[in-house]
């Protein structure tokens, strides 16, 4: 078995008083895709800038390729994408990633098929002020990509991006993971990473709640499937004293049950046909399945 | 020069030059210098002295003013602005050393003020020498004040890229960069003034007033080019020029002090950004 590319044990940082991360561990391996969920303030950006060594952990650690944040191996290992850069308005995008190669010591014929993957082969001479907020996020991504790196460490790197361009960028992540680049991925969005990445990881006030595929994490979760049933004038309270569950108004009824149960309570409801005007079966979605983990739906409840 | 600074200083010098800074430093210290000659060459011929030579000690008096404050405008956004960019992060997560970045950016600048100096004053000197007439000593006396001037630009440039490392915040950074040329290249001689004309002859004004005036990067600039040229006219502060109780060289041994200890406090400052 080779050991994961990026491995983060027990690692706690905090500012003052303020954890910023509580004993987070996880790993990503070769050709893996991980996402990292999180609201904003969860501590996806200081779990970076701790990878890339700008921080150290108060406890913990963190080894990329085997190797201590901030060191030589792990710094030629990672490539980084921040959540907000702007490059130098006045420059070129070819000679932002000139740059780029000169500090990593990369080969700058490379440069022009960098910028043919993120497709800005054509604006490749022109000033990056000119560029538009999608082109620039290419960009950084190209920047991202130079020299092969072993890790891809990008916070949030579709946010304010047009949907074509998330489908073209997360092609580029893809492509570079098939070339066996480990990829680490902030996003707020579960819907969005979940056909796109291998594994997702939710982080709450520091902490992580719950690490696995999409369907793992469905299937721990079992939140309740809601059959909402619309009843015929007068027949509510009948329907409320049989079934239990909550009444929405006069006439609207909903029930919380298990996915095991579903068909049962189903078929009992067909027994009261008469007194039915409709009803709608909801299954959790994947905002439900996120808001369950990051604890988000118990405050949300309380208020 | 390694390939890493190497990278940094071609990057920031290309910058410095589209931002359009080197011809705005030129046009503006290239004007000065000229309207400084053609006043001097006016008033030459009266006094039968070399007027490149008198234009040299009155450009010195101005340079002090203009050079301090280009050279801080250049370079007090440079990592501060960057790190609120967020561009700096992405610099500093590649193999680069942060020496290296900062010494990159300031040789770049450094060498951007230089630059315009050079241009501006060379262009000025070779009018109004032409215009004038001079001789060796005010080709030297124009020489060293081109010599000086970028030297202190650099310390100044290193000032504005320490004060950059130190706040981390742009807004702070400008702050910090105006208070400091009010406080080294205005406020500084109006209190040195002050202290002298309380203190009187005595041991202040003999042993303890001319190193207080070295001990300020501008004034040892100043003090300096007026001290090597006899015939100056002098006043203020600078009458000093003729009664300096230490070799002149001692003021430029100051100036590179400055330049060595800047240089020192912002490598150790820039350690310790958090971009």
């Amino acid at each position: 078995m080779t050991s994961p590319i990026l491995d983060i044990s027990s690692v706690s940082l905090s500012f003052g008083r303020l954890k910023a991360l509580d004993g987070v561990s996880f790993a990503v391996s070769a050709g893996e895709r991980l996402a990292l969920l999180g609201h904003n303030g969860a501590g996806k950006s200081t779990l970076f800038k701790a990878i890339l060594g700008f921080l150290a952990p108060q406890a913990g650690h963190i080894s990329v390729t085997g190797h201590a944040p901030g060191t030589d191996p792990a710094r030629i290992a990672v490539n980084y994408l921040p959540e907000v850069v702007s490059f130098p308005r006045n420059l070129t995008g070819r000679e932002v990633l000139d740059y780029f190669s000169g500090l990593r010591g990369a080969p700058r014929r490379d440069v022009a098929d960098l910028l043919s993957r993120v497709g800005l082969a054509d604006a490749a001479d022109r000033a990056v002020g000119a560029y538009s907020k999608g082109m620039r996020q290419r960009l950084g991504l190209a920047q991202a990509l130079i020299g092969a790196p072993r890790l891809l460490l990008l916070d949030e790197p579709t946010s304010g991006l047009d949907p074509v361009s998330r489908e073209d960028f997360y092609e580029v992540i893809a492509e570079a993971a098939g070339r066996g680049s480990a990829v680490l991925l902030s996003s707020h969005s579960l819907e969005e990473v979940q056909n796109r990445t291998d594994r997702v990881a939710i982080l709450a006030q520091g902490r992580l709640c719950a690490e696995g595929t999409v369907a793992q994490l469905a299937a721990r979760a079992s939140l309740p499937t809601t059959i909402r049933i619309t009843a015929h004038a007068g027949a509510a309270d009948d329907l409320h004293a049989a079934f239990g569950g909550r009444r929405i108004n006069g006439c609207r009824l909903e029930i919380d049950c298990d996915a095991a149960t579903k068909l049962s309570v189903l078929a009992r409801l067909g027994q009261h046909r008469q007194a039915l005007s409709d009803i709608d079966v909801a299954a959790p979605g994947l905002n439900d399945i996120y808001r369950h983990f990051s604890g988000r739906d118990r405050a949300e409840d309380r208020t | 020069m390694n390939s890493r600074i190497a990278t940094v200083f071609a990057q920031e010098f290309r910058q410095a030059r589209r931002n359009l800074w080197v011809m705005l430093a030129t046009g503006a210290l290239g004007l000065f210098a000229l309207a400084l000659g053609l006043f001097g060459a006016g008033q030459g011929a009266a006094l039968k002295a070399d007027v490149l030579t008198l234009t040299a000690a009155s450009l010195a008096t101005l340079s002090v003013y203009l050079i301090p404050l280009i050279a801080l405008l250049m370079s007090y956004d440079s990592l501060a602005g960057e790190v609120e960019r967020g561009s700096l992060a992405l610099t500093l997560a590649t193999p680069v050393r942060r020496w290296e970045v900062f010494v990159g950016k300031f040789a770049a600048q450094a060498a951007a003020v230089g630059l315009a100096i050079v241009m501006a004053f060379g262009l000025a000197g070779l009018v109004v020498g032409l215009l004038a007439g001079t001789g060796i000593d005010g080709i030297v006396a124009w020489l060293r004040l081109i010599a000086t001037s970028v030297l202190l630009g650099a310390v100044f440039v290193g000032i504005g890229l320490l004060l950059s490392a130190l706040t981390g915040r742009t807004a702070r950074a400008a702050a910090a960069a105006v208070g400091t040329w009010l406080l080294l290249v205005v406020l500084y001689d109006l209190a040195l003034l002050g202290a002298i004309m309380t203190a009187g002859e005595g041991v202040f004004a003999g042993q303890v007033f001319p190193w207080l005036v070295v001990a300020n990067p501008a004034d040892a600039f100043r003090l300096y080019n007026l001290a090597m040229i006899d015939t100056a006219p002098v006043a203020g502060i600078d009458g000093l020029a003729r009664t300096l109780p230490f070799p002149p060289i001692a003021a430029l041994v100051a100036l590179g002090g400055w330049l060595a200890v800047v240089l020192a406090l912002g490598v150790q400052r820039t350690k310790r950004i958090i971009p």
